[in-house]
């Protein structure tokens, strides 16, 4: 398993756990600005991010010099997604609560983030997506 | 990779990013409080990405990678069926974006039911082969 596989893996099984944190708290009655945070971690944090790391790993070769195709498009959307999601994690409760243009900005940087996390993603993917 | 493979997962990286651009634009309107009217996207990317994206993503794989019947041409079952699941499902998602837009609830139901029928022919087409591959101990 290549080491941003690793990263990727290792990374979706903490949003999982953490996620699954929060439904606790939630369901212990925390605040109403829980739900879209808990929802994000687990599809974006723990099953995008599970998909984008298997993939990258098992996906058929680019070539014999790239198998895996371009690896810094590979590096640039694990820290695009990951530091996309948990700028918006940081930011969505303080703009649900006490909206701010810090807040609000940093939500419109992490959506940018997240975006570029997939094209990149998409970019390296797209051509190892072939018959033999 | 098997044909109807390579445009299951294509579709569904193709989705990927239409949802996440539907997603980055309903985050940056809560960052700027943008007019309420955005949020009436809110359905489709969530349609997208759930079905687009996840859902066929899986299928796809699963036709290429579950075990096979040899090395044949029907080696991972009748292929028309995972074209006709490929058609069904994305007719469906087409057909429920529209309707959750503009309204029509019998459009909503004409897209859920083909995307029924997708996932049941997909069903069909791999049910056989969810066995042990013959290298497998189980």
């Amino acid at each position: 398993m290549p080491p941003i596989t690793r990263w990727f893996v290792k990374f979706s099984l903490v949003y999982f756990v953490v996620a699954l944190g929060g439904s606790v708290w939630q369901a212990a009655g925390g605040p109403f600005w829980l739900t879209p945070i808990i929802i994000h971690l687990l599809v974006v944090g723990w099953v995008t991010g599970m998909i984008f790391g298997v993939a990258y790993w098992m996906f058929p070769k680019y070539s014999a010099e790239q198998p895996r195709g371009m690896d810094g498009l590979a590096v640039a959307s694990f820290v695009l997604l990951n530091l996309g999601l948990l700028l918006r994690i940081a930011a969505e409760p303080v703009q649900t609560t006490h909206p701010s243009a810090v807040a609000g900005w940093t939500l419109v940087v992490s959506a940018a983030l997240q975006w570029l996390g997939a094209l990149a993603f998409v970019v390296n993917t797209w051509p190892r997506v072939k018959g033999r | 990779m098997p044909g109807a493979s390579v445009w299951f997962i294509r579709a569904a990286l193709a989705y990927l990013l239409s949802g996440f651009t539907l997603g980055a634009l309903l985050l940056a309107a809560k960052g700027l409080s943008l007019p309420l009217g955005v949020w009436r996207w809110l359905p489709v990317h969530v349609e997208l990405l759930l079905v687009g994206w996840f859902v066929q993503l899986v299928m796809g794989v699963a036709y290429w990678i579950f075990p096979r019947f040899g090395m044949t041409r029907a080696a991972r079952g009748r292929e028309g069926l995972a074209w006709l699941a490929l058609a069904l499902l994305n007719g469906g998602i087409w057909a429920v974006s529209v309707a959750v837009l503009h309204g029509p609830v019998t459009l909503a139901v004409i897209g859920r039911a083909m995307e029924v029928l997708a996932a049941a022919t997909m069903a069909l087409n791999v049910w056989a082969r969810t066995r042990a591959s013959g290298i497998s101990p189980m």
